[in-house]
């Protein structure tokens, strides 16, 4: 095994947004502190770095990207969403209490250099291009690249 | 350590988890290291977080005091 450094692995799975916002806290807060930070997306959280257009080109994919639309303003909470209702719910409770948006703790885990890797293989399912995830998002990878980080890695996460 | 003259002075009341460090980390690059930031913050978190936050990051946290509401630290940039 290879030896460990100040480094946090993150696998994103989820795209709900109580659960994306947890992770981008986490990452930030890591980077802030000097540590080196990578951000696997991989099936629902994919949806957190996608830009927001409709995807897909089968049939299944096609309803797949309409139903569940990605984009950071799109996902909702993972418990009382109410069809979208929860979701403004928390972003004007957040507001209110001056809660960074989940928008902003994006672009600023960014600014401060947490790498975004999209996962190839769940892209190729759900029929998701590179275009259509943020221009951050790096190359797409597979588990092996994940594992290769995570075991450089003293912090591990899977959200 | 009062009448040390910070580098840097810091106002980041109102702000919550996890900007207060992400704030301080961003701020800390602009002063040389050796250099003092003072900063004042009004979320209470910061009371665990900034300690914390300095020893994860090297830097050193050589005050902090709350006083009612607001809770004002320094730091030192070490690296």
């Amino acid at each position: 095994m290879p030896e460990t450094k100040n480094k946090l692995s993150m696998v994103v799975f989820s795209g709900d947004m109580d659960k994306v916002m947890a992770a981008y806290v986490i990452a930030t807060g890591a980077a802030a502190a000097g540590i080196e930070v990578v951000m696997f997306y991989t099936f629902w959280g994919l949806k957190a770095i996608q830009k927001g257009n409709l995807t897909g080109k089968s049939f299944f994919g096609r309803m797949l990207g309409l139903m569940n639309r990605g984009g950071l303003n799109a996902i909702g909470p993972s418990r009382l969403n109410m069809g979208g209702l929860g979701r403004w719910m928390f972003k004007q409770m957040m507001r209110a209490k001056g809660v960074s948006s989940l928008p902003e703790l994006q672009r600023m885990a960014i600014e401060l250099g947490v790498r975004i890797l999209p996962c190839q293989m769940s892209m190729d399912v759900m029929e998701i291009t590179k275009d259509d995830l943020i221009p951050e998002a790096e190359e797409p990878v597979g588990v092996a690249t994940f594992i290769q980080h995570a075991s450089e890695s003293q912090v591990t996460l899977f959200i | 350590m009062s009448e040390m003259k910070p580098d840097l002075t810091l106002d980041l009341k109102g702000l919550l988890c996890p900007m207060p460090v992400v704030k301080l980390a961003q701020a800390i690059k602009n002063v040389p290291v050796g250099g003092i930031i003072e900063a004042t913050a009004t979320d209470p978190g910061v009371l665990a977080d900034i300690p914390a936050w300095a020893k994860t990051s090297g830097n050193e946290l050589l005050e902090m005091t709350r006083q009612e509401k607001v809770i004002r630290f320094v730091v030192r940039r070490t690296k």
